[in-house]
C-alpha cells in the first residue's frame, strides 16, 4: 500500500503562523522543530547551569552556609534532572536530528511529522512542572537517580511531580526514537543504500533503538516506584518486605543506555564535523558502523557496573565488569577513526572544529576514568565519591556538551544563512575549555582522597582543591556570555554565509540556507559519497 | 532564494512535488509495541526476582484460583479470532458482517474486564498487604489497562466502520489492521502473564 503525500495538504503551511511566531507553533516542519528542540534545550541549560553554579557556590566553603542542606539536596536533583532530560538529550537528539536526519534520508520532513510536534510539546510542560515543584512544596530530594527508600522518605509532593515529569519526557523521548527508527529505515530517497548514509544516522538509529529498548522499563519502574509512595505498597521499600535492589537494576537497564544516548549523536556529529574542516573523508567509515551498533549491544548488557556496592554476587561483578572493558573496544575505535581522519589532513582552526577536537581530548579521558571504574576493587573505593562526578562530567559536558557547541557552530549558517563571529567563538571555546578543565579535573582528585558527592558539607582539609573547582564553574559560566552575544549580534548582522560556507558534501548543504520547507525545490539530491574529500571536483560530481 | 516565508515559491512546485511512498504506519506501531513489550518485561522480570530473593512472611495468602483466569484466557483468544474474522469480512467489502464480528470482539473484551474485576473482588488479599500482591495487582491493572484502551478502539473502529458513511473500507484497512494488531499484542501478553504469575 503506498500513501501519496500532497505537501499543500499534510504540511499546511498556509495556516501556520509566518516569521519567529513559527517556532511557537505546533509546526510539522522538522526544521522548525528542531529549532524548537535546541531554544527550548538551551533554555533549560541555562536554568541548569544556574543551579551547578549554586552548587559550585555552596562547596566553596566546607560548612553549608549558602543554603540550608535540604536545599541543596534539591538543587542538585533538579540540576542532574534538568541537564540530562531537559538538555542533552532532547538537544543532541531532538534538535538535531530533526534538524538533520530528513536531509541526510534525502526526505521533505520526518515519517510522522504530528507525533513529531506532539514528543516536542510535551518537553515544555513537564520541565515548567519540574522547576514549579521547587516553589510549590520543595522539589525532589532524592537525587537523579530517586533511589528509594530515600525517595519514599522524602517529602511526597516534590518526588510525584519528578516522577510526573520524567515519564512525560520519557514518553516524548521514545515517540521521537520511533520516528527516527521509522524515517532512517523507511523514509530512504530510492538509490540511497544504508552504508552511504552519513554517520550521524547510524548514530540516530542505534540511539534510537536504545530509547525504544530502555525507556519503557524506566517508565514501569517510576510508576511502580510512585505506588510505593503514593498508594504504600512495597515494591522497594525492606520495611515492607520490598527489594531496593530491584529498583536500582531496573533504573539503571535504562539509565546506562541513557549514557550512550547522550553521548552516541554526538559521536555521530562529531563525525560529521570532523571531515568537512579536516578536508578529508570520514577514516574507517565501516568500522563506525559496526562500532556503534557493538556499543548498542553492549550497552544493555552492561548496567550492573553502577551496582557492584548493592550486594551484587561475585559472578554479577565478574560479568559486568568484563561486558564494560569490551565497550571499551568499540569506543577506541571510534576515538582513533577521528584521529585517523585528522592525521594529514587540511584543517582549519575554527570553532567547530576546536570544540570537536576538545571533544576528543576530555572525552578520551573520560573514557579512561570509566574504564578504571568498571574495575570491581578500584569501584568499591571510589563509589558514590567526586571521581564518578568528575567522570560522568567529562563524559556528558566534556564530551556532549562540547559536540553541542560545535554543532551550533557548524551549523548556524545552515539554520540562518548568517555567520557566527569566529573571533567571539574562539574566545568562547578558550574559556570553556579552561573552565572546564579547572572545574571537573580536580574532582578526580578531591574523589580518591574520599570526599562524597551528593553532600553539602566536607572535610575542612578539601577546601582548597573545592575552590579550585568553583574557580573553574565559574569560568565555565562566564563563557557562555561570549556565546549569546555571538548567537544575538550574528542573527540580527552577521556576515552572509551563502548556501555552503564550508564548501560541504553532505546533503543539507546541497540546498539553499536556509532552507524551503520542502528541503529541496525539485527532487531531493542522491549523495553517494558523503564524504569524499579531496578528490578532484570532476570526480566528485 | 527561497526561505521558509516564500509560500508562493512553493505553491508553484507543489505539482512536481507531490510524491507517493510506502505507507510505514505498521512499522511505526511495531515498533511502539516492542516498547510497550520492554514495560511489561520490566514487571516479569521484578515478578520473577521478588519471587526468587524475597520470600514472602509466613502466613501470606498467595495461592490464586484458576478458573476465572483460565476463563480470561480463553475469552481473549477467542476475541483475537474474532478480531481476525472481521477484517477478512472487511476485505470481502462485508462491511456490517465486519461490523458485527467488531462489536463481538469489544463485547469479549468487556466480559474479560467485568471477570477480571470480579476476581478482584473475591480475592483473599489487597494492594498492600505483601509483595506479592502489589506485585499480582500491578501486572494485572497494567494489563487490564491496556485491554481497556484496546476495547475502547475496537468500539470507535466499529463505528467507522458502518456501511452509510463509515471511513474504514476495504480501501482504508489500516486502522482496523492497527487495532487488530495491538489487540494480538495485549493477547499474546496475557498469556505470558497468565503463565508466569498463575500457572508458575
Amino acid at each position: 500500500m503506498t500513501i501519496s503525500i500532497d505537501p499543500q495538504k499534510t504540511n499546511n503551511e498556509s495556516l501556520q503562523p509566518k516569521g519567529w511566531l513559527r517556532y511557537f507553533s505546533f509546526s510539522l516542519d522538522h526544521k522548525v522543530i528542531g529549532i524548537q528542540y535546541l531554544v527550548c534545550g538551551f533554555l533549560f541549560y541555562l536554568i541548569g547551569g544556574t543551579l551547578a553554579s549554586a552548587i559550585r557556590i555552596e562547596l566553596a566553603s566546607p560548612m553549608s552556609d549558602f543554603m540550608p542542606r535540604d536545599v541543596y539536596n534539591q538543587v542538585l536533583t533538579l540540576h542532574g534532572t534538568i541537564m540530562i532530560f531537559l538538555w542533552i538529550v532532547p538537544v543532541v537528539n531532538g534538535a538535531f536530528g530533526n534538524y538533520l536526519i530528513p536531509f541526510y534520508v534525502g526526505a521533505r520532513d520526518m515519517a510522522f511529522p504530528r507525533l513529531n510536534a506532539v514528543a516536542f510539546w510535551l518537553i515544555p510542560p513537564s520541565g515548567l512542572m519540574l522547576v514549579a515543584s521547587y516553589f510549590i512544596d520543595g522539589a525532589a530530594q532524592a537525587g537523579w537517580t530517586a533511589y528509594p527508600p530515600l525517595s519514599i522518605t522524602t517529602p511526597q509532593s516534590g518526588q510525584i511531580i519528578w516522577i510526573l515529569s520524567v515519564l512525560l519526557l520519557g514518553g516524548s523521548s521514545i515517540f521521537g526514537g520511533i520516528n527516527f527508527i521509522a524515517t532512517i529505515i523507511k523514509l530512504r530517497r530510492p538509490g540511497l543504500k544504508l552504508m552511504q548514509l552519513p554517520m550521524y544516522c547510524w548514530a540516530m538509529l542505534g540511539t534510537s533503538l536504545l530509547v525504544v529498548l530502555s525507556t519503557p522499563v524506566l517508565a514501569g519502574t517510576l510508576i511502580l516506584l510512585s505506588f510505593d509512595i503514593i498508594a504504600n505498597t512495597g515494591f522497594f521499600n525492606p520495611v515492607l518486605g520490598g527489594n531496593v535492589v530491584v529498583y536500582q537494576h531496573l533504573f539503571w537497564f535504562y539509565s546506562h543506555p541513557a549514557v550512550y544516548i547522550m553521548v552516541l549523536p554526538a559521536f555521530g556529529l562529531v563525525s560529521e564535523i570532523l571531515p568537512v574542516h579536516a578536508r578529508k573523508p570520514l577514516f574507517g567509515y565501516t568500522t563506525m558502523v559496526f562500532s556503534i551498533m557493538g556499543i548498542v549491544v553492549l550497552g544493555l548488557v552492561v548496567w550492573a557496573h553502577h551496582m557492584f556496592t548493592s550486594g551484587t554476587p561475585p559472578w554479577m561483578r565478574l560479568f559486568f565488569t568484563i561486558a564494560t572493558a569490551f565497550i571499551a573496544v568499540p569506543t577506541g575505535i571510534k576515538f582513533f577513526n577521528w584521529v585517523a581522519t585528522l592525521w594529514g589532513g587540511k584543517i582549519s582552526i575554527n570553532s567547530a572544529m576546536l570544540f570537536s577536537c576538545g571533544f576528543i581530548i576530555n572525552f578520551v579521558f573520560g573514557g579512561i576514568t570509566g574504564v578504571a571504574l568498571a574495575q570491581v576493587p578500584f569501584d568499591i573505593h571510589v563509589h558514590d565519591t567526586y571521581f564518578v562526578v568528575a567522570h560522568f562530567h567529562y563524559i556528558v559536558y566534556g564530551g556532549t556538551v562540547f559536540i553541542i557547541f560545535s554543532s551550533i557552530y557548524h551549523w548556524f549558517p545552515k539554520v540562518t544563512g548568517k555567520m557566527l563571529n569566529e573571533k567571539l567563538g574562539i574566545l568562547h571555546f578558550i574559556i570553556t575549555f579552561i573552565g572546564f578543565n579547572l572545574c571537573f579535573a580536580p574532582q578526580h582528585w578531591l574523589g580518591l582522597n574520599g570526599m562524597p558527592r551528593r553532600v553539602a558539607e566536607y572535610d575542612p582539609q578539601f577546601q582548597f582543591v573545592n575552590q579550585i573547582s568553583s574557580l573553574g564553574a565559574l569560568l565555565m559560566a562566564i563563557s557562555t556570555i561570549p556565546f549569546l552575544i555571538n548567537v544575538f549580534l550574528s542573527v540580527r548582522d552577521g556576515k552572509d554565509a551563502g548556501d555552503n560556507p564550508w564548501n560541504a558534501l553532505t546533503p543539507e548543504w546541497l540546498t539553499s540556507s536556509p532552507p524551503p520547507v520542502e528541503n529541496w525545490e525539485g527532487e531531493a539530491p542522491l549523495v553517494e559519497e558523503p564524504y569524499g574529500y579531496g578528490k578532484e571536483i570532476s570526480e566528485q560530481k | 532564494m527561497t526561505t521558509l516565508d516564500s509560500s508562493k515559491e512553493i505553491q508553484k512546485n507543489n505539482s512536481e512535488l507531490k510524491e507517493t511512498h510506502e505507507d510505514f504506519r505498521m512499522f511505526g506501531l511495531i515498533t511502539f509495541l516492542i516498547a510497550d513489550g520492554m514495560t511489561f518485561a520490566g514487571f516479569f522480570a521484578a515478578y520473577l526476582t521478588y519471587k526468587a530473593v524475597n520470600p514472602l512472611p509466613d502466613g501470606a495468602i498467595y495461592e490464586l484460583e484458576l478458573p476465572i483466569p483460565t476463563l480470561n484466557t480463553i475469552l481473549l483468544l477467542v476475541s483475537s479470532a474474532t478480531f481476525h474474522k472481521a477484517g477478512k469480512a472487511l476485505l470481502k467489502d462485508k462491511n456490517s458482517d465486519s461490523q458485527r464480528w467488531l462489536f463481538f470482539t469489544a463485547f469479549l473484551g468487556i466480559i474479560f474486564l467485568i471477570c477480571q474485576l470480579f476476581e478482584y473482588f473475591h480475592l483473599p488479599f489487597g494492594l498492600t498487604d505483601n509483595l506479592f500482591a502489589s506485585t499480582f495487582y500491578a501486572l494485572t491493572g497494567f494489563h487490564g489497562l491496556h485491554v481497556t484502551l484496546g476495547t475502547l478502539m475496537i468500539l470507535i473502529i466499529a463505528w467507522q466502520s458502518r456501511t452509510n458513511g463509515g471511513r474504514i473500507t476495504s480501501k482504508n484497512m489500516f486502522p482496523l489492521e492497527a487495532v487488530e494488531l495491538y489487540w494480538h499484542f495485549v493477547d499474546g501478553i496475557w498469556v505470558i502473564l497468565f503463565i508466569i504469575l498463575y500457572l508458575l
